[in-house]
């Protein structure tokens, strides 16, 4: 067991979940979460522990698959990008209510800088909306070791915990030494039955003593081994460090930081220790990955004795990810000298693969629209064919969040825009486009609701897609009449069928649903390969 | 020891094997490593990189200061450039020559050409062409970890070691090509010296 393995922040999360005598992962895809889950699914331990591995529709259905499995007294995980925090959120903020019966951990991986996501949101502010604990590691070993503590301590007080990681946190390799497997919990429902009934008259009495129970879990952050306060020769300056920013900061001191630090990988905010570094220091700096919380936790509204610097204050850069470097000059430290940027490079930005059934369903579209219907609007989705933005094709007008495209139109239709045409891919249908699919029919919209379905969830990597083999039955049993559920082969030879199928749908006043079905050629590469 | 590479590419042509060969061999040797890597969108054919640091002693930051890799191994031309800011004064750049033009604005090469002839140590080889001289189309890869060998700082076994590991799995056929692809690029470095 001691066997040393080189693994990713995300494997470490999964490794020390499996070890903690994990019976369930609940997940659905999204960078930078997917690889926990993927590593769970292939480790002989989750086939020889009968550890439940399927990917769920959504984050929604996998929180609240995952509170189930708590409720009966085993140990659960939730995995999820943290745009995902959204889609799970009444789950969330329900099992704060309930509390956890066997142990809960729900791990949601922020993406500051956006280098796969739509938003910079910071997933701890919503553990403290939730009044719940929040671990954050720091590094690959932490993230195993905390993982394993925070199903511990889930149990013990009886409440779910968020674990919070970061993309570079998450898709960054490193020695991870792990420890024994602990056996997994037998089956037992909860002592406190009246918690898991959300009436008001339970919630009101739940409600105080999670509040009274903050007290202990910031007591606990404050003797927390993952929080740690140094003192330093220097007292010029006191930095608080949260999650992987303390790696950043001692990266600038190869020989040790010679101000005193308070690494917090624990909250609530242990104030306790932020308090004894304000005694030894007059200043601080507050170097977190993702939103200044601390920071405005700490600075408040009225003016203090001390000097709180970081983000707001333009000491540290006001948003995207931390690096060595941004938290150098932060310290005042000079640059390493280094080569300017090339002149020469240009961007190369993602792009749909050659052959990408999504292109041909856009060509096809984009003949018809621009040609004939130079009034469209084509609402789209978030997943691949979210690049059919990009030139040349410049295909759709809108990505907001999953389901958007179905709704949106149904909403521009009624406002007068026609065509209004939506398009989304199957896994995203599944996620939240099948209730607004009913909307639209219950609404008789006159809108044309596109499926590109490649059978896969291909931006995340290709995982199994929940609706494959049954797209057509879902609509026609959310009540799309038959004749106007169309199916079609995106490829070049195929395209006059496509455009004329396009034009009599966009032409019927009505909810018209076009599947446009052709394997993912990424999913079909590594399918043939098997 | 220490040394910090930067891994550079686009999205599908493969970089995480060349780290994957030196993440074994740093690990055999006991050494500690840390390796950020890309996953998600950009492996949709754009710009791809992994930060990779290895040292005798514990590593903090997953990624490499702005001026501190001691070299960059980059599989295309222009992604090389793409993070000198990255690469510190005396670093090297080991880079495949054969440009990936997915992109309308893709620069001229002589353009690249000339930037690279300015810095002081490249190492700039058609990697694609030394694996089809030696009849290992599929190993070029190896070739570009061949040519960087001597600047690693690994020692040449220990990367060979790594190979071995890294593709025991796809039987000896694939191992040896992978090696005669390795040490194709450690001629090239040699002979060019
Ligand atoms: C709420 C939420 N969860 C997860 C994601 C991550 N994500 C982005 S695209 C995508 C897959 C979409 O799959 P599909 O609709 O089948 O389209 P494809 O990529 O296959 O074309 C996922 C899971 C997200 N952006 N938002
Ligand atoms: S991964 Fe699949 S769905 Fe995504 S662009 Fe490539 S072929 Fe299209």
């Amino acid at each position: 067991m001691a066997d040393k393995q080189l693994l990713l922040g995300d494997e470490a999360v999964a490794l020390g979940a499996l070890h903690a005598g994990l019976s369930g992962v609940y997940a659905y895809p999204g960078t930078p979460s997917t690889e926990i889950t993927e590593y769970i699914q292939a480790h002989p331990l989750a086939s020889e522990r009968a550890v439940h591995t399927d990917w769920t529709c959504n984050e929604k259905t996998a929180m609240e698959g995952a509170l189930g499995m708590s409720y009966a007294g085993k140990r659960a995980l939730v995995c999820m990008k943290h745009v995902g925090m959204n889609v799970c959120m009444d789950a969330f903020m329900g099992s704060a209510m309930t509390g956890a019966n066997g142990g809960l951990v729900v791990t949601a991986c922020d993406d500051p800088s956006m280098h796969s996501s739509q938003n910079e949101q910071d997933s701890r502010f919503l553990g403290t909306f939730a009044m719940m604990p929040v671990f954050e590691p720091s590094n690959q070993q932490e993230a195993y070791e905390m993982t394993r503590a925070a199903f511990d301590y889930s149990e013990e007080n009886g409440i779910p915990v968020l674990m919070r990681l970061t993309t570079r946190m998450a898709h960054s390799r490193a020695v991870v030494t792990p420890r024994e497997v602990r056996r997994q919990n037998e089956m037992h429902l909860p002592e406190h039955p009246r918690r898991w009934v959300t009436l008001p008259v339970n919630a009101r009495v739940r409600n105080r003593e999670l509040i009274a129970d903050n007290v202990k879990f910031e007591e606990d952050a404050c003797n927390s081994p993952f929080n740690r306060l140094t003192d330093g020769p220097d007292h010029s300056l006191g930095i608080v460090a949260c999650g992987i920013a303390y790696n950043y900061l001692m990266e600038n001191f190869p020989d040790g930081c010679p101000y005193p630090v308070l690494k917090v990988s624990q909250y609530p905010f242990p104030c306790r220790l932020a308090n004894e570094l304000a005694a030894m220091a007059g200043k601080i700096l507050v170097l977190e990955e993702g939103q200044p919380l601390i920071e405005k936790r700490m600075r408040g509204v009225f003016p203090t004795k001390v000097e709180v610097h970081g983000r707001l204050d333009g000491t540290v850069v006001r948003d995207g990810e931390l690096t060595p470097d941004e938290v150098r000059k932060a310290l005042g430290m000079e640059a390493h000298p280094s080569y300017p940027a090339s002149q020469v490079v240009v961007p190369r930005p993602p792009a749909l693969c050659q052959g990408c059934g999504h292109r041909d369903f856009y060509t096809a579209l984009n003949n018809v629209l621009k040609k004939d219907y130079p009034t469209a609007q084509v609402f789209s989705d978030i997943g691949c064919y979210t690049l059919g933005y990009m030139a040349p094709l410049n295909a759709i007008n809108t990505c907001v969040e999953m389901g958007a495209s179905f709704t949106m139109a149904q909403g521009a239709a009624y406002s007068g825009v026609w065509p209004a045409v939506a398009v989304l891919g199957d896994s995203t249908f599944t996620h939240s486009g099948m209730t607004g699919l009913l909307d639209a029919v219950n609404a008789k919209a006159n809108v044309v609701l596109c499926i590109s379905d490649n059978l896969t969830t291909g931006m995340t990597g290709g995982q199994d897609s929940a609706g494959t083999g049954r797209i057509e039955a879902i609509c026609e049993g959310l009540g799309v009449e038959k004749e106007h559920i169309r199916t079609i082969v995106p490829l070049p030879k195929n395209y006059p069928d496509m455009e004329k199928v396009i034009r009599e749908e966009i032409e019927y006043n009505g909810v018209s649903v076009i599947v446009s079905r052709r394997e993912c050629i990424q999913t079909l590469r590594r399918h043939a390969k098997k | 020891m220490k040394v910090d590479i930067i891994l550079a590419g686009v999205g599908g042509q493969g970089i995480l094997s060349i780290a994957t060969v030196i993440g074994s061999a740093a690990l055999s040797d006991g050494l500690y490593l840390k390796q950020a890597e890309v996953h998600g969108m950009s492996q949709r054919g754009g710009d791809v990189q992994s930060h990779m640091r290895i040292s005798s002693e514990p590593i903090h930051s997953d990624l490499i200061p702005k001026g501190c890799a001691d070299l960059i191994v980059s599989l295309e031309p222009m992604e090389a450039l793409r993070y000198l800011p990255y690469l510190s004064k005396e670093g090297w750049i080991i880079t495949n020559t054969v440009p990936f033009k997915n992109i309308p604005n893709y620069p001229e090469m002589s353009a690249i050409e000339a930037e690279l002839g300015r810095l002081p140590h490249v190492i700039a080889l058609d990697v694609d062409a030394i694996a089809a001289e030696i009849h290992s189309p599929r190993s070029a890869n190896m070739v570009l970890l061949g040519a960087a060998a001597s600047v690693i700082d690994l020692g040449e076994d220990l990367l060979r070691d790594g190979i071995r590991r890294i593709f025991a799995r796809k039987g000896e056929d694939i191992v040896e090509t992978n090696l005669n692809a390795f040490e194709a690029g450690i001629q090239f470095a040699k002979k060019r010296q």
